[in-house]
């Protein structure tokens, strides 16, 4: 582990920003800066965002599980219950639709000059964050823990090996892109 | 370099860069890629500024301080990012109102505002019910294979193409 890289302040800002810009980079070449693009994903007439995220996650897997089988990583799961991630994910999911942008793409779409993006998408999530810091001492320990999943991941809900999870994981993805573009979407 | 300039690459082309780009993330600042965080700091720091210093008193601000960090810059970073590559492919264009809005509901300014803050509002506070938005579940949280990441992933689809479908093939169509 690069702890001492890690511990550097300056330098992590710094690094998040150059990350920032090549997140962004991308972003912009695959095309889900744009309102249309992601909407056509949610009507399953475009299916550029789910291959992008699809490939991100297979390629990401592989190399961050051999980067942890090397001890240069450590892995964050987040921490999380079945109603945060059902009832959040839901909420989330009508704002997808409404509002046509992701949070990251959100960014990306104001780098592209989309001034919808600019004015009331980025003052509706801040709204939306600020709503939710509003409320959330009265449902952190009720709503949000009801079904604890804590940090749980794959391999350990299995009981096996991180590779045995991360290698059927990573063939289903790749049987699944397959089947995306056998199928002419 | 004219693979640079280029409007549009490969969607595995960029997944793949994606992907890797986690590795260095992981690698060079022990952080996954993920946005909605920065949102939440950035109500607060605006909260701040509104209501005083009892804002940090916040039981949420007090476990997402608002204060620019790694994540911020990432997001400020995605926005410089975007605009390059826009800018080096002739793809940067001003516009308030996106073609596929404009061919169901009309090319009105305001109406198209309104919903996007509507729909920001959602997205705000369900990102942060959830823990995580496309990228910080979507993307960091499937690829640690992390449970309660996968089960939000697909609810994020289940919300978005029942709601898309609503608003396009029902309420418009």
């Amino acid at each position: 582990m690069l702890t001492n890289i890690h511990q550097k302040k300056g330098l992590q800002l710094v690094l998040g920003f150059a990350a920032g810009i090549l997140f962004g980079f991308f972003l912009q070449k695959g095309g889900v800066t744009r309102y249309d693009v992601i909407v056509g994903q949610l009507l399953l007439e475009d299916f550029t965002v789910l291959k992008i995220m699809l490939a991100a996650v297979a390629t990401g897997m592989l190399g961050i599980h051999a980067l942890q089988s090397l001890k240069l990583v450590q892995l964050h799961p987040k921490p999380g219950s079945w109603n945060m991630a059902i009832g959040g994910g839901l909420l989330f999911g009508v704002g997808f639709a409404v509002l046509g942008y992701c949070p990251g793409t959100l960014a990306g779409a104001i780098g592209n000059g989309y001034l919808d993006a600019a004015t009331g998408g980025l003052a509706g999530i801040l709204v939306g964050a600020g709503l939710f810091a509003a409320v959330y001492g009265r449902i952190e320990k009720t709503i949000l823990t009801r079904g604890d999943l804590k940090e749980l991941t794959l391999p350990r809900l299995l009981k096996v090996g991180a590779w045995a999870a991360v290698l059927p994981a990573a063939a289903l993805i790749v049987l699944a892109l397959w089947l995306i573009e056998k199928a002419g979407l | 370099m004219e693979w640079l300039r280029l409007e549009h690459w490969s969607p595995y082309a960029v997944g793949i860069g994606i992907g890797i780009l986690s590795w260095f993330t992981f690698l060079l600042s022990d952080k996954a890629l993920g946005a909605s965080t920065a949102f939440a700091r950035t109500s607060g720091m605006i909260a701040r500024l509104v209501g005083g210093k009892k804002v940090l008193e916040n039981t949420y601000y007090r476990k997402f301080a608002p204060r620019i960090d790694w994540e911020l810059m990432l997001v400020l970073g995605i926005a410089v990012g975007a605009w390059l590559s826009a800018r080096l492919s002739g793809t940067f264009e001003t516009s308030w109102v996106p073609a596929l809005w404009a061919g169901t509901f009309g090319d009105a300014v305001g109406l198209r505002i309104a919903t996007a803050f509507i729909g920001g509002i959602f997205m705000g506070f369900g990102a942060r019910w959830a823990g995580g938005c496309t990228s910080g579940h979507g993307i960091s949280g499937t690829l640690q294979l992390t449970v309660v990441s996968w089960v939000a992933a697909v609810f994020f689809f289940i919300g978005g193409i029942a709601a898309a479908h609503l608003l396009f093939r029902v309420i418009g169509g």
